[in-house]
Parts: C-alpha cells; sequence; structure tokens
C-alpha cells in the first residue's frame, strides 16, 4: 500500500466514523417539551428496578404506574378494588377467594383485559422455571382459575389473613407476555399494562419516561408526562434538583435540610415501617444469653439515634411496628435505662473484668458486629450501638463487609439488619421471628426461637378475627421485651422534596424498599395542576 | 502493511479466547454471587429454596469450564446469551450502548489529541514562556486529577453556578425523544471532561517532541534556508515531534475505556461503561465476557492503529513489525 492510498483509507474510516455518530444522534423527533411545564413531573429517583415486569417481581407491592393489580392500597393503607370490582368475597373456611373483574379494561396496545390474564400472571409467578425471587410470598395459594371471562377464584392451601394484600401483584397481558421467554423477552424492558401511565423509555442507569395513558379506566391522569431520573449519588440528585433538572428528589435528611424554607419547594416527610436493627444471634455464647440481650435492649440510647443520625427524621424502634402504627403494643416503649442494664449483667452473673468488659465463667462479653460496605447510615448506627454497648461493659467490634461476606457469619455474629412491611404485621414478622425459618436465606437472621413467638405468629397469620389477631402480635412484642433476639433502633422517615406546583401530594406509610412506588408520586396520577 | 494487519489479526483470537476464560475464571474466584446480584433486595426475604431454584435457572450451578465453553461456542454462533443482569439478551444490552459510548470516546479523544497538539506546538514554540509554563503546569496538575472528580467540578460550575450546560443524561430529562440538538449539548460537558483528563498526555509528548525538533539540525538547516516560520513549524518540526505521539494514541485507548466508564458514571451516560460496571458487579457472565472481548479488541485495535500510523508517518519504520 502506498502512502497515498492509506491517507485515502484513513479519511474513508474518519468519515465513515462521522458519519455514525451523526446518524446515533440524528434521530428525528419533535422538541423536548420545556421542562417545567404544568403537566409534566420529572423526579429524581436513588435505585432502578431490575425490570419492569410484574412477572419478575416488579411492583408487587403495588404502584407500579404501568400495571395494575386485583386491588390497591390507598393513603391509608386500606385495601381498595382496582382491577376488581370489588373487594374479594372470601368462602366461611376462608380458603376460597373469588375475585369479580371490572367491565370495559384495556390493556394500552387495546386488547381488553380478562380474567385468563390474571390466571396467567399468578401462576407465571408460582412456576419456578420463573426467577422471581418473592415467590413465598404466594406459597399460600393452591390453585388460581377463571370462571368465565370476569370471575377469579384463589384456592389457598391454608388459612392465610393478609392474603388480599398480596392481590395488589401487578396483572400481565397473556397475549404479549405469554409468547416469549419470562425472564428475559422484550417484555421485561417494554412492558404493557393496563395502568395510568404508559412506558415510553428507559434508557437504563439515566431515567424511566412515562406519558399518561389517555384511556385509563379510572380517568386520564392530569400530570401528561412523567420521568424518573435515575441519580444514585445523593449529592448529585440534590445538585440537580438545585439546578431545576428535576422537580423533585428523595434525599437523605441532611441534604434535605439545605431546602428548608426554601419559597416554592416543599418538603413530604413519609413516616415507615423501615427499621434499623441489631442481630443477636442465638449461635453466639454472649449475644445469645437471654441477660445480654436484655440489658442492650436498654442500654441503647434510641432517643440520641434519631437526633444525631437521622437529624430527627424517625423515630425510635422497640419492633418491627413502628409507634405511630395501630399494630403497636403500647407498654412496650423501653426506657434508655444504663443503669438498669448495668444490674440485669451484675444479676446474670457477668461481672467487670480488668478492662472494665464483663466476663462470665471464661467467656468475655465481646461479640463481632457487620454492617454493609457504603451504607453511612448503618454504618453510624452500629458505631453508635457498639459504643452504647461499651458503656454497660459489652465489647461489640463493629465490621464492615458485603452480604457475601456477611451471610456464612449470620449464624455466629451480629449484623446491622434493615427491614419493614407495611400493608400487614404478618408480612415482615413470620420471616423474621419464625423458628422453623431460622437461617433460611435471610430469614429470620438471628435464628431467634421462642415458641410462644411462634405460636402468636401461626394464629396471627391464620385468624380473620382482627381483635385475635390484635391480641397475638401483642403477644410477639411482649415477649420481644422479654427476650429480645434483636436490637431494634430505629424506624426511618423518608424525605421527599418536591417543587410546589401541584396539588394532591400525600405519602403513604413505606416500606424498606424505597425505590418507584414509594414517595409523593405514588399517586402522580391523582396530581393536578396549581392554578 | 496488510501483512501486518493480517498477523495481528490471527494473533488477536488466541488473545481474546484466552480473556473470556480469564474473565470467566476471575468472576467464578470473585466472592460475588451471581444469584444475589440477580435477586437484589427481593433476595434478603427470599427462601433458600426459591434462591436455590433461581441459581438452577440461571446455570450459575454449573463448572466454570463447561460455563465458558458453552458460551464460547454460542457466541461463535452468533448467540451471545442472555444478560441477567439486563433481564435481556447480551447482542440487546450492547447495540443500546454502544453507539453512545463510542460517541463520547471519539469526541473526547478528538478534543485531546487536537488540543493537545495545537498547545503543545505553541508551548514548543516558546518553551519557558508564559502560555508554556501555565499550560505545563496545568498539564501536570490534570495528570494527577481523577476523571470522575473533574466531572463534579464541572457540574458544579458549570451546570450549577452557571446554569448554562445540562449536568447529566442523554437528552432534558423531561424529554423522551433523542433529538440531535439535545444530544450535542448534553454531549459537551463529558466529552470535554474526558477529552481534558487525556490532554496533559498529548500536549506534554508534543510540547516535548516538537521542542526537540526544533533544535535539530534539518529545522535549522530549513530556517537557515529562509523558510517561512509556518512551514519549518508544520512541515518539519511538526512531522518528526509527531512520532511519539502516534505511539501514544494507541496506548490511550485502555485509558480512555476506564476514563470513559467513571465520566459516564458521573454525568448518568447511558454507554456500555455503566453496563460493564454493572455485569462486574452482578458476576453477570455472559454480558461481561462479551464487554472484555470488545474491549479487548478495541486495545488491539488501538495498538495497530498506531503502529500503522507510525509506519505512515515515518517510512524508515515500515509495516514489518
Amino acid at each position: 500500500m502506498t502512502g497515498r492510498s492509506i491517507r485515502a483509507a484513513a479519511a474513508t474510516v474518519m468519515a465513515a466514523a462521522l458519519t455514525f455518530g451523526a446518524a446515533a444522534c440524528s434521530n428525528p423527533g419533535n422538541g423536548a417539551a420545556a421542562s417545567g411545564a404544568k403537566d409534566s413531573a420529572v423526579v429524581g429517583i436513588a435505585y432502578e428496578p431490575d425490570s419492569l415486569n410484574p412477572l419478575l417481581g416488579y411492583g408487587k407491592d403495588g404502584n407500579s404506574k404501568i400495571f395494575d393489580g386485583l386491588l390497591a392500597f390507598d393513603e391509608d393503607m386500606r385495601l381498595r378494588p382496582a382491577l376488581a370490582a370489588e373487594l374479594p368475597d372470601v368462602s366461611a373456611d376462608r380458603l376460597t377467594y373469588t375475585y369479580k373483574l371490572r367491565k370495559g379494561v384495556r390493556f394500552s396496545d387495546g386488547t381488553p383485559f380478562s380474567a385468563k390474564d390474571v390466571v396467567f400472571t399468578y401462576r407465571t409467578v408460582l412456576d419456578e422455571k420463573t426467577n422471581n425471587a418473592s415467590r413465598t410470598e404466594l406459597d399460600a395459594v393452591g390453585d388460581v382459575r377463571a370462571d368465565g371471562d370476569d370471575t377469579v377464584v384463589f384456592t389457598l392451601k391454608y388459612p392465610y389473613a393478609p392474603f388480599a394484600q398480596r392481590t395488589v401483584l401487578p396483572i400481565a397481558p397473556e397475549h404479549i407476555a405469554g409468547r416469549q421467554d419470562v425472564n428475559t423477552g422484550p417484555f421485561t424492558t417494554k412492558p404493557i399494562g393496563t395502568g395510568p401511565y404508559i412506558l415510553t423509555g428507559w434508557s437504563k442507569g439515566e431515567k424511566i419516561s412515562f406519558k399518561a395513558n389517555p384511556d385509563y379506566w379510572g380517568g386520564a391522569p392530569a400530570v401528561k408526562k412523567f420521568t424518573m431520573a435515575i441519580i444514585k449519588d445523593d449529592d448529585v440528585r440534590a445538585t440537580r434538583l438545585r439546578a431545576g433538572d428535576l422537580d423533585g428528589a428523595i434525599l437523605p435528611p441532611n441534604l434535605a435540610k439545605g431546602f428548608e424554607g426554601e419559597q416554592g419547594r416543599k418538603t413530604h416527610r413519609a413516616t415507615t415501617y423501615d427499621y434499623r436493627t441489631v442481630t443477636l444471634p442465638t449461635g453466639n455464647k454472649v449475644a445469645g444469653d437471654t441477660a445480654v440481650r436484655r440489658a442492650l435492649d436498654i442500654a441503647v440510647d434510641r432517643q440520641a439515634m434519631v437526633d444525631s443520625i437521622l437529624d430527627g427524621a424517625g423515630k425510635p424502634a422497640y419492633g418491627p411496628v413502628p409507634t405511630g402504627s395501630e399494630w403497636f403494643t403500647e407498654g412496650t416503649r423501653r426506657r434508655h435505662d444504663l443503669a438498669g442494664a448495668k444490674k440485669i449483667l451484675d444479676e446474670a452473673g457477668w461481672k467487670p473484668g480488668k478492662d472494665g468488659i464483663r466476663v462470665k465463667n471464661g467467656v468475655r462479653a465481646a461479640f463481632p458486629l457487620w454492617y454493609l460496605t457504603g451504607d453511612k447510615l448503618r454504618q453510624d448506627h452500629a458505631l453508635a450501638y457498639a459504643s452504647d454497648a461499651k458503656k454497660a461493659g459489652i465489647d461489640i467490634t463493629t465490621k464492615a463487609g458485603t452480604w457475601e461476606v456477611i451471610e456464612p457469619r449470620m449464624e455466629h455474629d451480629a449484623v446491622l439488619a434493615g427491614g419493614g412491611a407495611p400493608g400487614d404485621p404478618d408480612f415482615d414478622q413470620y420471616l423474621l421471628l419464625n423458628s422453623a425459618l431460622a437461617g433460611d436465606g435471610f430469614n429470620n437472621m438471628a435464628r431467634y426461637v421462642n415458641p410462644a413467638v411462634d405460636k402468636a405468629l401461626e394464629t396471627g397469620r391464620r385468624s380473620d378475627d382482627k381483635a385475635t389477631r390484635k391480641a397475638a402480635y401483642d403477644t410477639v412484642q411482649r415477649e420481644l421485651v422479654k427476650n429480645p433476639g434483636y436490637t431494634f433502633l430505629t424506624h426511618i422517615d423518608h424525605l421527599y422534596v418536591v417543587n410546589d406546583k401541584w396539588d394532591g401530594l400525600t405519602t403513604q406509610v413505606e416500606p424498606h424498599d424505597h425505590g418507584l412506588a414509594s414517595g409523593p408520586w405514588w399517586n402522580v396520577e391523582d396530581w393536578t395542576p396549581k392554578k | 502493511m496488510a501483512r501486518m494487519a493480517g498477523r495481528r489479526a490471527l494473533l488477536a483470537v488466541p488473545v481474546l479466547v484466552t480473556v473470556t476464560f480469564a474473565v470467566f475464571a476471575v468472576a467464578a474466584a470473585s466472592p460475588f454471587d451471581p444469584v444475589k446480584a440477580y435477586t437484589g433486595s427481593a433476595g434478603l426475604t427470599a427462601s433458600q429454596e426459591n434462591l436455590d431454584q433461581i441459581r438452577a435457572n440461571l446455570g450459575v450451578d454449573q463448572p466454570l469450564v463447561s460455563r465458558w465453553w458453552d458460551w464460547l461456542t454460542s457466541a461463535l454462533t452468533g448467540d451471545l446469551g442472555d444478560s441477567s443482569v439486563m433481564r435481556q439478551p447480551v447482542a440487546d444490552v450492547i447495540a443500546e450502548r454502544i453507539g453512545w459510548s463510542a460517541l463520547l470516546a471519539l469526541t473526547a479523544f478528538a478534543l485531546a489529541i487536537v488540543l493537545g497538539t495545537a498547545l503543545g506546538v505553541l508551548a514548543a514554540r516558546r518553551r519557558g514562556g508564559l502560555l508554556d509554563r501555565c499550560v505545563s503546569s496545568l498539564a501536570y496538575t490534570l495528570e494527577a486529577a481523577p476523571a470522575f472528580w473533574l466531572g463534579l467540578l464541572a457540574i458544579w460550575f458549570f451546570a450549577l453556578e452557571l446554569g448554562v450546560l445540562p449536568a447529566g443524561g442523554l437528552t432534558d430529562t423531561a424529554s423522551d425523544t433523542v433529538t440531535a440538538g439535545q444530544v450535542a449539548r448534553h454531549l459537551v460537558l463529558p466529552a470535554a471532561v474526558l477529552g481534558v483528563s487525556q490532554l496533559p498526555w498529548f500536549f506534554l509528548y508534543v510540547r516535548q517532541g516538537v521542542g526537540d525538533a526544533l533544535d535539530e539540525d534539518p529545522v535549522r538547516g530549513a530556517r537557515a534556508r529562509g523558510l517561512a516560520e509556518r512551514t519549518v513549524l508544520v512541515g518539519h518540526a511538526l512531522r518528526s515531534g509527531m512520532l511519539p505521539m502516534l505511539t501514544l494514541i494507541g496506548s490511550r485507548v485502555p485509558e480512555l475505556i476506564t476514563g470513559a466508564l467513571l465520566v459516564e458514571t458521573v454525568f448518568s451516560w447511558p454507554g456500555i461503561a455503566a453496563a460493564t460496571v454493572q455485569a462486574a458487579t452482578s458476576v453477570d457472565f455472559p454480558l461481561l465476557a462479551a464487554l472484555t472481548v470488545l474491549a479487548t479488541a478495541a486495545v488491539l485495535l488501538g495498538n495497530l492503529l498506531s503502529d500503522l500510523l507510525y509506519g505512515l508517518a515515518d517510512p524508515r519504520v515500515g509495516f514489518d513489525g
């Protein structure tokens, strides 16, 4: 090849590259709606969903925007009908749930919604070839079948009181999702549902955009365009909110503070079931001792954690149930009582050693406490807990690790864990405290064993009488005072800063996960622009 | 020249195959659990039975060698497999993203080369002058500055303080159509940051090369013959001064890839780099292997390109390698 021809070739390559670059960005389209238009909203969220496919677990707790469930939660977490025309008809033995379906509902591609879509959705989720990690939540379902086009009948294997709460699960269209690989098919990124919004784009790692579904059965939403920008870094999210790029965002308490009292912006505070707790593994000689557990339970200064770590955005936690909930048992609040803690330890034979750390039968009162690397909130909680414990003579070493490192050690080492699910007390308590689930994956991480609690959990799960259930969960909370297998520390409020240009913003009681479904945008379809 | 390209292509095959196996081996030895990555927070409340079933469904319970062999043989038939973390075929993941990464990287590269060369020549002309001293010290500072820090700085200054450029994303956050104008506006900051982070190397090489060349006999001779200063500078000094930079172009490719990785993350740029990070931390074998092959190929091509350019610029070197 001569120099000349090489130069020509190089020029061709350059030209091709430029053409490619130009082609890549010349995808024609109408100009963007001006940001800040009254009928569009852009919010910043911290977590991106893995998929938008309800069959793989997306939106299982309701509020999926693109989809509807048979039922939905309202602002106060009460069930209301959605794709079902009314609340289900429950048989006398409470093993059969019959749902009458709403008539005239269509998927956004125009296809009518019917009972076969419901049956398809539940059967696919229950199919073990479907990679759905939340399948256990539907464990009670024995069979689901259609009775004509507008009736669906669930048969349960055992009476399960909160079953109706599980039917907020979004319904997928069989004529689309049923014709492709459920785990990797195009439906996972291009979903079609019956919901108030239609997905218009999902640029992974950047944003998810929606437009209002004009034919929504609940009425066309007033916010016509809705965008969720995915911004993992808290500081960048706050920066983009300040720059006017976002209309609202979830922010940690210290950053939300910077927007306080600002004209045109409002901070919305959602109370939650989101707790931070320390697992006290039964298999550990120190943490497994009831006296140590009880001492730690009153040696920690929960209010100080709320004030200093959460900047006041939270509440002390005494169990999985937040103090503001109707399921909370009054009289189970614990006062911060360092002297009382020391007394309990003294009486149980844990005597202070030379270095101030207590010893009993040659066992030093010390154990490690793990927290998730990079999680500042958990780290702060862990350090505060260790410092409180030290004052009572218990030596807790905090260690950071990923779940891969922590999981094999959960049987003997303490972990700073988080969790919480509103809706029904059964949802997290059964998994957290049931001895049959001790060490099953991440269920009952502390391997807590208490027959009285086991019995109460079973009663709470099976009974449909509210008073009986309340009594059962009261028993659980009182047992946790007598023998705390976990030290519950705080319930954390979630803070959202939103531009004040809409009416109708509210928040629900939120779960531990705060992704797309939570925040004031849980009902963006009901917002109306301010005049 | 064609022979050199052909020989390099042949050599690339065993290199690429070895690299994919290494990726599988390293990923398998890593402490990350693909099932945990796949299930995310849902996995934290899932039963062991449920998790075991997903492990079997994903095929990650198979031994390392058979998993790699399955991937390799189906990749050769054009099936790159399914990405577990993205829940879609690997080919789709790459097709959706590679264009945006290429656009970003090429723009940044062009910026770094053009700006670096221009500044380098100017600085070499008056070594020790004001421009030389300013730009040189700036270049040394930039060399030490991490790209993500520059990115955050740029967001703070241009998007927040001045409010003239968007802080992130491919298009305006509120828009869901991709227009050339929007992409161009959104490209400015990430490309500038990535370009500027690469700039010092080009600048310093050109400055040194051209400076040395200006002191050499042929240039002095040209000056003595009364040729115009521009001709001397561009025709003689730059031509020989550029030689070390041509090697540099190829060797900067890996650096460009890692730089793009950080810059894409800071600016929420929907390119391939963000997918690479996710694939790695989620032990997503098919996606990780495909992306590594791509990156390796880019590096090999970069080296080939710089050798070719070198041969082109300096006939004494030739193409025999």
